[in-house]
């Protein structure tokens, strides 16, 4: 077998010198009854000839190469040849948790340039080196407000990404923690303020918003930071675009950021993996739950970096850990990394004003159903949403998602995202098919 | 190492030297030698309420990290705030200028449960 | 003689900050094919922000050049010997990279409808088929995306039944060998934790254990093999005094790659167990992540899977989503696609006899270096070894060295060290896992090195005190990183 780098003889060899005769007395001391006692139901191996041919069979069934209007969390951006170039190397690829700094400084130098870019383009002090995504990322900023002010309750907005808010549920339910929902306005489709404004109480750990929100608007963050802040409650920012920072006014008022860098070079791939972030203020650090690289020096003077703060870490804290979370998405943060790099200072901004321009261009085609500012994606009203997305496929373009997906009340409107790569004809053929 | 005659010890490594209603607590020259290099110390706020046996605060070094359980019960009415800026002091000198809290105890006769220094020296031996 | 390595020139480099200057870049967008959007008239200004202070501005030259020195500043697998235990440090196959790559794969969006991607959910089922064939176990899911949000699901899986039962237990039992995710876990899914000790043969204390189960246990955590590479012999006893107080046996799979094609956990009593793809499955660490963290149930559990779960009308996939008893999503999407088409694609080359020889010759490794190293270090339980050896640094450590400088001089080999430390329950533990794809002449070369230093231990300490000697950078004051922690790059004024 091509991955297995011994011969016979060798293995012979071997078995000598550990006074074995052959390879199944290396397990017969394990008890006969829990022993498989046939070959697995699996067919013999493969060539990579059969392999690709197999994947690429698979891949041909799956709209390969159709244009694509879906947000909602995934977004479809460019990926710069640099990116694979630089995650393919080996050393990157191959190597594990840099748990030793002397011949890890490659993987430690970029996780501390990421975690630096992390906190200029958020407007926080500190930023991990990642989590698994932003789904993750969210639940993990909750339980980080209720260690931090000792209280029990969450308030989250309802037009935070619907997929995002379960997996919230899902990691609170055993915790003890009540999560609420604050309902969005009907008209402009951000969070109702006011409710948000009634159920944040002396009990709120923190109050969760995503800006864009799922429905694409922005919301007004320092108000609420304003509304939580009175009640002693934090602000908790998701943002699931990445490219939006690019252009948008950093949420300096949020006490904790939890993101998904998905539009950083991450290809969509049918969800995953994918990488979040955790960010906060400095005197949050030794809250944030996940990896932290550090800058020092070695016994020369030399700068060096390591993982550092790790006494806040399963592997040292066992129970009272912040989380138990042990590995980054370290190979995923390196793309986010490369693809920062690229694009720089005047790129981010240049390709966000390229997605807000090719976004309004559609949306000024069609009918909105929130009146709230958007940025590269927005809610629009249609007669039949499916019918439009068959029609749409015929073309091969992917349409909008409905969003009755999530809110029943929305039956009417569908979820539509532009990007630096929706072509103008695209676009128009999308505003036809969705009149008719 | 010699161990104050004067303080008493709890079998978590902490001591506590009484004054008055007021008990100083610390940590041990055992226990800091067993963290190794202490890197963070995480102290209760002046007004804390500490209860004997139940955790105060931690100290954290490189590889390891554990909780400060206190040694008597009360109010914390200091914290030693160079420790924040300054934790190897734990390890220079343990007995001394790096205790952690003051606490004003409400129940100076649990220290009877503590160990005196002789017995708290054979314990940490031979742990 | 060191024979594996000798020195090298490195390049400097700075950070990327620091190789920044004004105007320039390392892109080109297309010219917008629709009229400009001014963003403070469209957003607000009070939205819009000014320049990203900081943020580099370089060259696609620059960036290049920039990364790949840093590469070169990494160990890796494609280097060598990585023989951190528990970790599963194998080759991993640059096919799968190619397919995970494939465009109909890697840009399918997650909400593109059901009949837009029946490819990528027969990839699914095809690998939920091949790892219940590999586990014993009756239903599995693939969304959680790292071992330890695999234990996760896991214990909420355990918790939900019991609550569904009338009564979800207090507390879960871990072995003071475990991994630090575990009782980390334990507290997350809101029950508490009884440690049990190992006996002197590093196993679990059967009639320890028989003790501790109460009508409040909710389960026990194991991983088989356990952190000390041995084999539970009495998992099946284990798992019937469970059973019989109505608690449930958790594996840990960490470990599996010793068991695939041998022997199957849902054969010896296990109910619920996570899988780690990027140990025992190859998919690549890079660096630190993406993992994915597979989670197998006996049926009992099924009901409780995270939703949705794979389903098939006639000859379509879909998604159910209507699963009343589910404990919820534990992620948004469906898993790590990515990473779950990269281990299928490992199980398609080596087939279901290649992944018993894959074990078999793990476990060959593995008590190779243990033969050859049981006469200068002290082996941690004479047991018999599985797919990693343990051994104690008492030998060395009374010469006033510890496994934690073997590892650093063990750098000056050529080889990334060993696992320091851990578990627990060994004084100075190095924990050793060489997995099946190393040969015999890297494996003779690594066990030179440590003998080597073993004499060193003996003849000049200090050469191994002061290691590594050989790095670019000398040893690392962690230290004096976690007392003034300094997480991000400014700017000097």
């Amino acid at each position: 077998m091509r991955y297995l780098p011994k011969s016979d003889l060798e293995r012979r060899q071997m078995l000598e010198t550990l006074g074995l005769a052959r390879m199944e007395d290396l397990y017969a001391h394990l008890p006969n009854e829990a022993l498989l006692d046939r070959p697995l139901n699996i067919p013999p191996g493969k060539s990579e000839y059969e392999i690709a041919d197999y994947f690429r069979a698979r891949g041909a069934e799956n709209a390969m190469g159709f244009a694509n209007f879906l947000g909602a969390g995934v977004y479809s951006h460019y990926r710069p040849v640099l990116v694979d170039t630089v995650v393919s190397r080996g050393e990157f690829l191959t190597s594990y948790t840099p748990y030793q700094a002397e011949i890890s400084q490659g993987t430690l130098t970029s996780i501390f340039e990421f975690q630096t870019m992390l906190c200029q383009l958020t407007g926080m002090d500190v930023a991990n080196a990642s989590m698994y995504d932003g789904s993750s990322a969210l639940p993990e900023a909750a339980l980080m407000a209720r260690r931090i002010t000792g209280r029990h309750r969450l308030v989250v907005a309802r037009n935070v990404h619907p997929e995002h808010r379960e997996v919230l549920r899902t990691y609170t339910q055993y915790e003890r923690i009540e999560v609420e929902e604050a309902d969005y306005n009907a008209e402009s489709g951000c969070v109702d303020v006011k409710q948000v404004e009634s159920k944040t109480d002396d009990a709120t750990a923190a109050v969760l918003i995503q800006s864009p929100n799922f429905f694409g608007v922005l919301e007004n963050v320092g108000q609420l930071a304003e509304i939580a802040h009175a009640k002693g409650a934090l602000l908790v920012f998701l943002f699931t675009e990445a490219v939006s920072l690019g252009l948008l006014e950093p949420p300096r008022d949020a006490d904790i950021v939890a993101g998904e860098l998905q539009s950083f070079a991450i290809p969509p791939s049918y969800g995953g993996p994918f990488a979040g972030i955790l960010a906060t203020k400095e005197k949050f650090m030794r809250q944030l739950p996940g990896r932290l690289v550090g800058q020092t020096k070695d016994a020369n003077g030399n700068r060096a970096f390591c993982l550092t703060l790790s006494a806040r870490e399963q592997h040292i804290r066992r129970e009272k850990a912040t989380s138990n979370i042990c590995t980054n998405q370290a190979l995923i943060a390196l793309m986010a990394t490369v693809f920062m790099t690229v694009y720089g200072k005047a790129g981010l901004r240049e390709l966000a004003v390229q997605n807000l321009s090719k976004a309004h261009y559609l949306g000024a085609k069609l009918k909105q159903r929130f009146s709230g500012a958007y940025f590269n994606e927005f809610a629009a009203v249609t007669t039949d949403a499916q019918a439009a997305n068959r029609k749409l496929e015929q073309r091969k373009i992917i349409g909008g998602l409905p969003l009755k997906r999530f809110y029943p009340e929305l039956e009417d409107s569908v979820l539509l995202c532009c990007t630096e790569t929706s072509r103008r004809e695209q676009m128009d053929e999308v505003a036809r098919v969705m009149a008719e | 190492m010699t161990y104050p005659e004067n303080f008493r010890y709890t079998k978590e490594h902490e001591w506590v030297r009484v004054e008055g209603d007021t008990g100083t607590i610390g940590l041990t020259f055992h226990a800091q030698k067993e963290l190794g290099d202490i890197v963070f110390v995480d102290l209760p706020k002046v007004g804390a309420k500490a209860e004997q046996g139940k955790p105060i605060g931690a100290v954290e070094s490189v590889k390891a990290a554990s909780d400060i359980y206190s040694p008597v019960s009360g109010e914390v009415i200091a914290v030693n705030e160079t420790l924040a800026t300054a934790p190897e002091k734990l390890n220079a000198d343990p007995h001394g200028e790096a205790w952690l809290v003051k606490i004003r105890m409400s129940a100076p006769a649990e220290t009877a449960s503590l160990l005196s220094a002789a017995d708290y020296e054979a314990y940490a031996g031979a742990e | 003689m060191i024979t594996k390595v000798r020195s090298h020139l490195s390049q400097n480099e700075p950070l990327l900050f620091e190789i920044s200057s004004p105007g320039k870049q390392g892109y080109q967008l297309p010219e917008l094919d629709v009229p400009e959007v001014d963003p403070a008239a469209a957003l607000g200004a009070a939205y819009v922000r000014s320049e990203i202070e900081g943020f580099p501005e370089v060259s696609e030259v620059d960036a290049i050049r920039h990364f790949t020195r840093l590469s070169t500043w990494n160990y890796a697998i494609d280097l060598g010997l990585y023989p951190l235990g528990s970790c599963t440090m194998k080759y991993n196959p640059r096919i799968n990279e190619q397919v995970a790559r494939t465009e109909g794969l890697a840009w399918i969006h997650p909400y593109q409808a059901e009949s837009l991607a029946q490819g990528a959910m027969e990839i699914l089922a095809s690998l939920e088929r091949a790892l219940l064939e590999i586990t014993g176990m009756e239903a599995i899911t693939l969304q959680p995306a790292a071992g330890a949000h695999g234990e996760l699901t896991g214990m909420m899986l355990v918790r939900a039944m019991l609550e569904a039962r009338g009564n979800p237990r207090r507390t879960v039992i871990v072995p003071d060998s475990a991994h630090g995710t575990n009782p980390a876990t334990v507290r997350m899914a809101g029950y508490e934790i009884a440690n049990i000790a190992s006996n002197d043969q590093g196993m679990i204390d059967i009639a320890a254990l028989e003790r501790m189960v109460t009508e409040d246990t909710a389960a026990l955590m194991l991983t088989n093999p356990n952190t000390v590479g041995i084999f539970e012999v009495h998992i099946r006893e284990i798992a019937a005094i469970l059973h019989a107080r109505g608690a449930q046996l958790y594996m840990d799979g960490a470990n599996m790659n010793a068991l695939a094609g041998i022997a199957r956990p849902g054969d010896f009593g296990v109910d619920v167990m996570h899988l780690n793809l990027h140990k025992t499955f190859s998919t690549p660490h890079g660096g630190g992540g993406p993992g994915s963290g597979p989670v197998a149930v006996k049926q009992h559990l099924e009901a409780f899977l995270p939703k949705p779960r794979l389903a098939k009308d006639g000859s379509q996939w879909r998604w159910n989503y209507n699963r009343p008893q589910s404990i919820g999503r534990v992620r948004a999407f469906y898993g790590n696609f990515g990473v779950l088409v990269r281990a299928l694609a490992y199980i398609q080359a080596h087939g279901g006899p290649g992944l018993k020889a894959a074990t078999m010759d793990a476990l060959l490794n593995a008590n190779y270096l243990r033969k050859l190293l049981e006469p200068h270090y002290q082996i941690a339980y004479p047991a018999p070894s599985m797919h990693e050896c343990v051994f104690s640094d008492s030998r060395q450590a009374a010469r006033g060295v510890s496994t934690g400088a073997i590892a650093k001089r063990l750098i000056d080999y050529g080889f990334h060290p060993y696992t320091v430390n851990f578990p627990l329950i060994v004084h100075g533990a190095l924990m050793i896992e060489p997995t099946e794809t190393e040969g015999k002449r890297e494996l003779d070369a690594f066990a030179e090195a440590l003998i080597a230093i073993a004499q060193e231990v003996e003849q000049q300490p200090a050469l191994v005190l002061e290691a590594p000697h050989s790095t670019r950078v000398s040893r690392v004051d962690e230290t004096g990183a976690a007392r003034n922690p300094v997480l991000k790059f400014t700017a000097r004024t």
